[in-house]
């Protein structure tokens, strides 16, 4: 039996650049560079490590749901290594929040068919951390989430969930939703090989009908949210800067006992 | 009075700060109902009381400690329906927390909105959530548009006030669902206390960076923080290097804080490192490189050599404090 990972990553604006809201309250993207989320690159990686490891078949599916230029984010999870693309685009998508896009993905991995979904921890745009186990409970399967380290065998996933209060040894049987963290170890770069290989893989793109899903539940239509304003914040004043002659540190305390602090 | 719903983070019946400041921002909503489960929930029913809770809802079981997340869910859930139609639900921001609350939201058919930094009443009586975004460069404000507002909130979104209440106990009936006895915690390694404050809840964070050069060298980062009763906080550059713990990482790949003042030692300011700090109230910097982007963020700065700066500034802390 194959074992069949598909990998849910996300095309992200480069934070390096400047991000703005357009007119309807979703994030603008025209004219912000965009690239695979850094931390979707740890699941890939995980992905791939998984089928490396492996005795037997395993098939590595790269998803992703975002306009046009998000194939790019299936295509950097090819030319790492991934078997297979599907790319969800559709213009009803456009505006989706978390419950929109992980209804749109749970359409997709059920479609692709899974063993095992892999997700990064968050996105680098949205940050909000909560997609995996959103996706776990739309599809009924165990969530082994926040993990730094994981393996599979025997039908079952295991791997090391470190809180805030405890580091733990979880495992979970197959079928099942899994976050890596960026400690679950660095990113592969696309080898040369690897890059020529993914020019020949299949990509197929579906959209919200061949998933079988209405336009009314997903977008802005369908969110669950609304962004009532969103207002620039003045740019911090710049505060004082002083050179260190000598007396740097009492300066820093007579400062920070002027605003109370000591 | 409608129904707030807060979701109660605790260690043994011991209650972390995050979760008493959630009850602050319930009472603006309503009546506080707080829901607490696990080994020693019951426990915690005293304190939640003097802080306003009018009811608490607790459940013990040992399912919450030997799986992952679900059983929590289930509880919060089964709180959500004994309250009927509550105002919100109100969870503390951190892993777990966005977790459950995100399932949550899905079983109710719910918005929900994360990374709060403050809650507002609207105009219809219902939550506004105020999120700082981009970097910090935007504030915007959402709504729940459908179900119960769930909505999580980032520590130190709001002081912690007591407010005697009723805090009458009562048992909340959970039955777990299958998917909650399926992801199973086989081991659990407490994590060492470093007897300073959690790096997240912290009104003072001290961090360190790549200036700090060296493992051994943190010494002096901590020696300011124990002389401001901070927490330790550690750039990627730090943490990648292997001089400071990963759970110690601030910045977009590890952990958000939102201190009254945040000190910046021998931290260039890279905007990873930026996203994660820069709702900081205050924010002092040290860094020999006068061109560090730091300095565009700070109150204060100092161009100098943070082995000189700290010890200097420790020593006057202590100083002052006798």
């Amino acid at each position: 039996m194959t074992l069949r990972i598909v990998v849910c990553v996300k095309y992200v604006p480069d934070a390096a650049g400047e991000r703005r809201f357009a007119g309807d309250g979703t994030v603008d993207r025209e004219g912000v560079d965009g690239l695979l989320s850094e931390l979707d690159e740890y699941a890939v990686e995980q992905a791939l490590r998984i089928a490396e490891g492996s005795d037997g078949e395993v098939d590595v599916t790269v998803l992703t749901v975002g306009p046009e230029d998000a194939r790019e984010a299936v295509s950097k999870g090819l030319r790492m290594g991934a078997d297979r693309g599907v790319h969800v685009e559709d213009g009803g998508v456009h505006g989706s929040d978390v419950m929109g896009t992980s209804l749109v993905l749970a359409a997709a991995v059920e479609k692709a068919g899974f063993d095992l979904v892999l997700c990064g921890m968050a996105s680098t745009d949205g940050a909000m951390g909560v997609l995996p186990a959103v996706l776990a409970e739309r599809l009924g399967v165990p969530q082994v989430t926040l993990l730094s380290e994981v393996s599979v065998g025997g039908g079952a996933v295991s791997g090391r969930r470190d809180g805030d209060r405890a580091s733990e040894r979880v495992e979970a049987p197959l079928p099942a939703v899994v976050s890596v963290t960026d400690q679950s170890g660095e990113a592969r770069y696309p080898s040369f090989k690897g890059i020529m290989a993914a020019k020949k893989k299949p990509v197929v793109e579906w959209d919200l009908d061949d998933l079988g899903l209405d336009a009314d539940g997903v977008g802005l239509a369908g969110a669950f949210t609304e962004v009532v304003e969103a207002v620039e914040r003045p740019a911090r004043t710049k505060g004082e800067i002083v050179t260190d002659e000598g007396d740097g540190g009492l300066k820093v305390a007579a400062f920070l006992a002027g605003r109370k602090f000591i | 009075m409608a129904e707030v719903v807060v979701w109660v983070d605790h260690a043994g019946g011991v209650v972390a700060k995050p979760s008493l400041e959630l009850l602050t921002v319930a009472r603006r909503l309503g009546d506080p109902v707080a829901v607490v489960a696990g080994e020693g929930a019951a426990g915690a029913a005293g304190v939640l009381g003097e802080h306003g809770a009018v009811r608490v809802l607790v459940s013990e079981a040992p399912e919450y400690g030997e799986f992952l997340v679900v059983p929590k869910v289930d509880a919060l859930a089964a709180a959500v329906g004994a309250v009927g139609v509550p105002v919100a639900v109100l969870v503390s921001s951190g892993g777990e927390g966005r977790e459950i609350a995100a399932r949550l939201a899905v079983r109710t058919g719910s918005g929900i909105v994360t990374d709060a930094v403050d809650v507002e009443v609207g105009a219809d009586g219902g939550p506004v959530a105020v999120q700082s975004v981009f970097a910090a460069s935007f504030t915007t404000r959402s709504r729940v548009t459908r179900g119960v507002p769930v909505i999580v909130v980032k520590p130190n979104a709001a002081p912690v006030e007591a407010a005697p209440a009723a805090g009458a106990v009562e048992n909340l009936d959970v039955v777990f669902s299958p998917a909650a006895v399926c992801a199973r915690v086989v081991e659990r390694a407490g994590r060492e206390a470093s007897g300073r404050p959690e790096l997240t809840e912290a009104a003072v964070v001290v961090s360190g960076g790549r200036g700090v050069g060296g493992a051994e060298n943190f010494a002096v980062v901590e020696a300011l923080a124990d002389a401001l009763g901070a927490a330790v906080g550690a750039s990627r550059a730090a943490v990648d290097a292997g001089w400071y713990p990963h759970s110690h990482q601030v910045g977009q790949t590890g952990k958000s804080v939102s201190p009254q003042l945040y000190i910046a030692s021998g931290i260039s300011g890279a905007i990873q490192h930026r996203a994660g700090m820069q709702t900081s109230k205050t924010i002092v910097a040290i860094n020999k490189d006068p061109e560090a982007p730091i300095f565009d963020l700070v109150d204060y700065g100092v161009i100098g050599d943070l082995h000189t700066v700290l010890p200097q500034l420790t020593d006057d802390i202590n100083h002052r404090k006798n």
